[in-house]
């Protein structure tokens, strides 16, 4: 019986393609963009949730305060050098490793080859601070920070840049205006958001001072991580006791730096694509909604045309059930084949939209996602094919047949 | 006694003004029978069809078919008697468009559940029953009006039904084909069927073994017609 609705309900819907195919635009729309925005917001998460396993949650960076409106902070020189991210390790508990981060934007040349790239001044636990080790040669060492030595580690990027070959270990490079030797290659860890993110030079913090000078290095980037991610509050707590002491900062004014977990960074990202899938999803509704409307004003359309075919088979037996089955089939093969459309439509625009992202992975439709489309589609059809169906299937057999 | 009506009456009401289109109808159709119901236009022969066929619902009397009490029955419970008790053959032959002949002999039996090879087997042998076993595949728009009226009958008769009501089975047709259409409701009664059929025609009504003649929704007139063509 369902399969012999299903057969007139295509035969229906074939006997006016394009009016079937205009009826469902709203499904398709709304069924696209239920896709698009899943399969992006997926590539989304995935790259964010894979960079914090990276990173790990135990992460914590403090950053200058660089609010220039606070009144607390107003006149005054805001300062975070590598002395106080000292302090901090010597007295707090909770903290497993530091690393000062000093950056900005340097030529690098080697023979006719020259290059910008980002330079970092680091200490010798960037690798467990940023969960990105060396991939050839080797790391700094405390010596190499303590003598200020004119060594450096480079990213897979500066290798193809400046031509430097299968064995660029050892070899002297010119970073700004001084000579590095090359000791060791980071691993890859490939693009994101259209940054390269291997192509960078890391140089001792203490060599940094030396080139570019004290005031230079007086507003660092100080990571830490904690020992546990049960210690994180209590890490920040302690950050906050040493830098504030440090800094000489009065009860009851505010902090002059601050202190960001990954937790929070995760909320934050977290929150605003969860945003970006309401708004989408008040589209999508609406979009579903107008579909809805569609399908229920051309199956109303359909139900008068075909009032002698539901007196007809009516009069051979047809029960009120089987004329409502026979509609509602209809509606929902009528979303189906709308929510079909869309779930292709949407794959084709998440894939577009991702390749628009430069350095997005790629997007990813997960198969719930695709129920989800069929889900709602099915549901449309179901929810406004009902009145329709009811409709067809009150109409009086004899009124029914005698319908010109 | 296949049917037995008592008392049957149908009122309608267009505007303030009341319309007996039955005003009291007697009647009993023995199994086998082949009756002509007659009278002029308006006098309620498409009334009383209908209700005989279960089509519509009557104002106010009984209708026992085949023992059962048909008034007062519910919509679905009257589907069920339209689809396995009675086959139905209108004058306009109210075929599905775009829908082959065998597909519009199939439908009583798709609403009878049947499975789908028994089906196609038995819509197969009802078209060639009526002479179109050569175009069970042919549309309405692809047959000849007395064509469309076979497939019609076919489908009435695919369910075996107890009775086979014709509301002016040839008054679409032309006299020859109205002839061979005759002819075929005259075997199928041969064959057992019961058949109870409106006419205009007398020369129609002549084949029938019994007439009754309406007037103003009462029954006028029930004879038995003795021999075959012979006139009453
Ligand atoms: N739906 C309706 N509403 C109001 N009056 C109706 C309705 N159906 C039938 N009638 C009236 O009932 C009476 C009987 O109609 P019916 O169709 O049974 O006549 P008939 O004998 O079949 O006539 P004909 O030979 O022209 O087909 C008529 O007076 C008609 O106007
Ligand atoms: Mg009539």
């Amino acid at each position: 019986m369902i399969l012999e609705n299903l057969r007139i309900a295509l035969k229906a819907i074939r006997a006016n393609k394009m009016r079937s195919v205009l009826t469902t635009l709203g499904i398709i729309i709304g069924v696209a963009a239920v896709i698009a925005v899943v399969s992006i917001v997926q590539g989304l998460n995935f790259v964010i949730a894979s960079e914090l396993q990276g990173v790990g949650a135990t992460f914590i960076r403090v950053a200058p305060e660089r609010d220039f409106n606070d009144p607390d902070l107003a006149g005054k020189e805001i300062t975070l050098t590598y002395e106080d991210g000292l302090a901090v390790m010597a007295h707090s508990t909770a903290l497993k490793y530091f690393n000062p981060v000093f950056f900005r934007s340097e030529r690098v040349y080697y023979g006719d080859n020259k290059h910008t790239s980002t330079l970092l001044g680091v200490g010798p636990y960037h690798q467990e601070v940023n969960n990105h080790w060396v991939d050839m040669g080797r790391f700094f060492s405390e010596l190499d920070i303590e003598r200020h030595a004119r060594v450096c580690l480079i990213g897979r990027k500066i290798i193809s840049e400046l031509g430097l070959g299968e064995r660029p270990i050892g070899k002297d490079i010119i970073v700004g205006n001084a000579s590095f030797t090359v000791v060791g290659i980071m691993e890859k860890k490939g693009e994101m958001f259209g940054q390269d993110r291997d192509d960078l030079v890391l140089i001792p913090i203490t060599t940094a001072r030396d080139i570019y000078g004290r005031e230079a290095l007086k507003q660092l980037i100080l990571d830490f991580k904690a020992k546990s991610p049960a210690e994180v509050d209590l890490a920040k707590d302690q950050i906050t006791q040493v830098l504030r002491r440090r800094h000489h900062i009065a009860e009851g004014k505010k902090n002059d730096f601050q202190v960001v977990l990954q937790e929070e960074i995760l909320k934050t990202t977290g929150s605003i694509l969860g945003t970006v899938t309401q708004v989408v999803g008040a589209v999508v509704g609406i979009a579903l909604l107008v579909g809805g409307i569609g399908i229920m004003n051309i199956m109303l359309v359909s139900v008068t045309e075909r009032t002698r075919e539901i007196g007809i088979r009516k009069a051979v037996g047809a029960r009120r059930s089987d004329i409502l089955v026979q509609f509602l089939i209809e509606a929902v093969t009528l979303s189906l084949i709308g929510g079909l459309f869309g779930v292709l439509g949407g794959w084709v625009l998440g894939i577009l939209g991702a390749k628009m992202i430069p350095g997005f992975p790629g997007a990813h439709v997960p198969a719930w996602a695709v129920f989800l489309g069929f889900g709602f589609a099915a549901l449309v059809g179901v929810v406004f094919g009902t009145y329709p169906a009811a409709k067809a299937s009150a109409l009086d057999p004899i009124e029914a047949l005698r319908y010109e | 006694m296949l049917i037995s009506i008592r008392e049957l009456r149908k009122l309608y009401y267009v505007g303030t003004e009341e319309v007996r289109a039955l005003d009291g109808i007697d009647l009993t159709v023995e199994a086998g029978e082949l009756l002509a119901i007659m009278g002029p236009s308006g006098s309620g022969k498409s009334t009383l069809m209908n209700l005989l066929g279960c089509l519509d619902t009557p104002t106010s009397g009984d209708y026992v078919l085949n023992e059962r009490q048909v008034s007062g029955l519910d919509d679905t419970a009257l589907a069920g008697i339209r689809n396995s008790e009675i086959g139905f053959v209108f004058q306009t032959f109210n075929l599905l468009p775009r829908t082959t002949a065998l597909e519009n002999v199939e439908l009583p039996l798709i609403y009878g559940r049947m499975p789908r090879r028994e089906r196609k087997r038995k819509a197969r042998e009802a078209l060639e029953k009526v002479g179109l076993g050569d175009r069970i595949r042919h549309q309405p728009n692809e047959l000849s009006g007395g064509q469309r009226q076979r497939v019609a009958i076919a489908r009435a008769l695919v369910n075996e039904p107890s009775i086979l009501l014709a509301d002016e089975p040839t008054g679409n047709l032309d006299s020859r084909t109205s002839e061979e259409i005759m002819s075929l409701f005259a075997s199928l009664n041969g064959a057992g069927n019961t058949i109870v059929l409106v006419t205009h025609e007398e020369s129609i009504a002549e084949r029938a073994r019994r007439i009754v003649r309406l007037l103003d929704g009462r029954v006028v007139e029930d004879v038995q017609v003795t021999a075959k063509g012979s006139g009453r």
